[in-house]
């Protein structure tokens, strides 16, 4: 088995590097979901004209770690009539695939875990396996909400599946590689810019994919109580709070290694840029979140397949006629036109497309 | 391959987060369409109407506050004004006017929390029900000053109010009468033509005119419905005839035509206020009843559009110091009464819409 080749500057060996990083993804991801939880009860209760988690710490900011403790002191209840393997496992199988995902984001230059060839296709690849772990816990729960609330869950995750991948084949196209190493240095303007549409629809459909407000469906607490987890406590219902944040901080890093440019920015370290970039992501998640009441299951579904869908088809294929036609053209050309082109399709399909109005489609 | 599919039962209650108490619904799903509901009632049942024939008609005040306890001050009303019709008590000038302040008052708080939670149901994360309570605690306040309560304010008293209204009260009504326009305006031009709102909203849960005349439904709920039915206007009590205002109808019937009518309620509620504060003359608040009414043998029913529909006090009378009978007509459990044949054929989703549309208070519908 021929050993991986690296990039010289890092020391140490192929086993040195995948330590490290290991180390580095694990404290990353822990570290910045619990000031993702932070940030996010502050900023919310801020919109709410409320003061959100104030007493643990400096401005509440130790509250998570409080709620950690917490949280691993709770007793572990399994249902009496549950499935009580696949209620265990659950949480485990829909934890490792958000985790797995850092391996291939990239840092700063050249700082990643494993810089595939194939990186994109396998965020998508992998990060479609929690759901498996959620419909698990939904099943296992042998609770008709918890059940309810994962059958939605895969509905929506398999329909938006498709247009975040389209979304993502235009990026794919302007960089010409599908190692996110690559995406990045391809990136002298930043993909936002020439891909406005495509970074429309990969956002929202993102957004549904992770269940993230308006599309929470799978744990609408007005209507499903909590959805999936709902008969889960203690550590396990822990590990599916962590993968709600877990997931939202790997669908910003991803958008901001597709679209905004990674690592690269002037001035600051290329680890501080991927952080800011990261947190200015979440925070228009959360800023969704507090705005817009939620959509009904059929709602989401029309969305992914009569808006959502065709328009990433558009967008690639203007994307590819751009770049087979126009080689030549200014970047900065395209960059206008692109916007031009999204403007004028979102309001087209906006015209042609309400959300329903109410009606029952079955 | 033909999946072979059954409905199943969900008891969506009696706890649960959006049945606003201990309700419960028994609801047949396919799938997620709801084929068949059952409401549940009796969870928070305490007995309120037989308590009430042991006490005597004073001291069934305090029991009125608890029943819709989002909407004290109307239950107060309605009661005091089933009384002195029943005993023939006059009430002074300066109490009438003090008595509509608060009613109306009451109605914004219990519409601000309606509306409220009603898109809190539609799943808007909490953020627009802590505005409404941000404004609703304004007229906590105002409540707080004249009876030194929050929520059960045992203000009203047979033949007038407890107190007459301290100094500060006016200022700060007039302060909240000046600046609710603007919230209201504010408010609803931020959700009027959210698309996600008419999406869920509009076209869902149709109670039909009929239908509502039918099972004598009340308040916004029968309004949204497309009838100007109005007790102030219908069968004015207490001093509501010297007062302008429209009645808001609905035309479909629609979760999203309640919700409109009691926002433009609110708006006439801040227009019955202002004319309110013009026109309150100075005098007695209270005029003399003896400390044990005996109102003569005979019946009587006091109603008044209380914010949740039309709330009645049936009270019978055997010359005794406490009702003979006593029974409440409460909105709340009547207007749920058509809750299947608004709800079959929905999703889940849209069911604890349509039932967040029609604002019920546990503590009325099970009393």
């Amino acid at each position: 088995m021929a050993m991986p080749t690296l990039s010289p500057d890092w020391p140490g060996g192929f086993w040195a590097h995948w330590g490290i990083f290991v180390v580095i993804i694990l404290v990353f991801v822990m570290a910045m979901v619990m000031g993702f939880i932070w940030f996010e009860r502050r900023a919310i209760a801020i919109m709410q004209a409320r003061l959100g988690p104030n007493r643990v710490g400096p401005f509440g900011f130790l509250q998570p770690v409080a709620d950690a403790i917490k949280v691993l002191l709770k007793e572990d209840i399994i249902p009496a009539a549950g499935d009580k393997w696949v209620h265990w496992l659950a949480p485990v199988v829909a934890f490792v695939p958000v985790l797995m995902v850092f391996a291939v984001v990239p840092f700063a230059d050249g700082a990643l875990l494993a810089d595939l060839n194939i990186g994109i296709l396998y965020v998508v690849a992998v990060s479609s396996i929690s759901v498996v772990g959620i419909f698990m816990a939904g099943w296992a729960s042998n609770n008709k909400y918890s059940l309810l609330g994962a059958m939605r869950q895969v509905a929506s995750v398999v329909s938006y599946e498709i247009p975040v991948v389209l979304s993502i084949m235009g990026v794919v196209l302007l960089a010409g590689s599908l190692s996110m190493q690559q995406i990045v240095l391809a990136q002298d303007i930043p993909f936002i810019l020439l891909q406005p549409l495509g970074f429309l629809l990969f956002f929202i459909g993102a957004c549904a994919e992770i269940n993230r407000a308006p599309f929470d469906l799978m744990e609408a607490d007005s209507e499903i109580v909590a959805g999936f987890h709902t008969e889960y406590s203690g550590m396990k219902f822990a590990l599916f709070y962590l993968v709600e944040y877990g997931e939202a901080l790997a669908i910003s890093a991803i958008v901001t290694t597709l679209f905004l440019g990674g690592w690269r920015g002037p001035v600051l370290p290329p680890w501080l840029w991927f952080l800011v970039k990261v947190g200015l992501v979440f925070f228009a998640i959360v800023w969704i979140r507090t705005t817009v009441p939620r959509v009904r299951i059929d709602q989401l579904m029309a969305l992914a397949w009569k808006f959502l869908f065709p328009l990433a088809l558009l967008n690639l294929l203007i994307t590819a006629v751009e770049i087979l036609v126009f080689p030549a053209v200014s970047l900065w050309v395209l960059v206008l036109i692109n916007i031009a082109i999204m403007v004028v399709l979102v309001i087209l399909w906006s015209k042609l497309f309400k959300l329903g109005w109410g009606r029952v489609e079955v | 391959m033909i999946i072979k599919t059954e409905p199943f039962v969900v008891n969506i209650g009696p706890v649960h987060p959006s049945t606003h108490g201990v309700f419960r619904m028994r609801a047949t799903l396919d799938g997620e369409v709801i084929v068949d509901l059952e409401p549940v009632f009796g969870y928070l049942h305490r007995g309120v109407e037989k308590l009430a024939e042991e006490r005597t008609y004073t001291g069934v005040i305090p029991l009125t506050d608890r029943l819709d306890y989002l909407a004290s001050m109307s239950n107060n009303l309605a009661y005091c004004l089933a009384v002195e019709k029943l005993a023939g008590i006059p009430v002074p000038e300066r109490a009438q006017y003090l008595r509509v302040i608060m009613a109306e008052l009451q109605r914004i708080a219990s519409h601000l929390i309606a509306v409220g939670a009603f898109l809190n149901d539609c799943g808007a994360f909490m953020t627009p029900i802590l505005y409404m309570i941000r404004e609703r605690e304004k007229i906590l306040d105002l409540f707080e000053m004249v009876s030194g309560q929050r929520l059960t304010y045992n203000y009203m008293r047979v033949g007038g109010v407890s107190h007459d209204i301290p100094d500060e009260f006016l200022p700060a009504l007039k302060k909240f009468v000046d600046r609710m326009p603007a919230f209201i305006d504010e408010y609803d031009q931020l959700l009027r033509e959210n698309e996600i709102l008419l999406a869920r909203a509009k076209g869902v849960g149709i109670l039909p005119k009929e239908l509502a005349i039918n099972i004598s439904a009340g308040g916004p709920v029968l309004r949204g419905s497309g009838v100007r039915w109005d007790i102030r206007q219908a069968d004015p009590y207490s001093i509501y005839d010297r007062f302008k205002f429209d009645i808001p109808t609905g035309s479909v019937g629609d979760c999203y035509d309640r919700y409109r009518v009691r926002v433009e309620e609110m708006r006439q509620s801040v227009r019955i206020l202002k004319q309110a504060l013009e026109q309150l003359p100075s005098g007695e608040v209270r005029s003399e009843v003896p400390h044990l009414i005996h109102p003569p043998v005979g019946e009587a029913y006091g109603h008044i559009e209380a914010p949740k529909g039309e709330l009645g006090f049936y009270l019978v009378s055997d010359n005794s110091i406490s009702p003979y009978r006593f029974h409440i007509r409460a909105p709340s459990l009547i207007n749920l009464t058509a809750l299947k044949e608004m709800m079959v054929g929905w999703k889940v989703a849209d069911a604890i819409i349509i039932f967040g549309s029609i604002d019920i208070c546990m503590g009325e519908v099970d009393r």
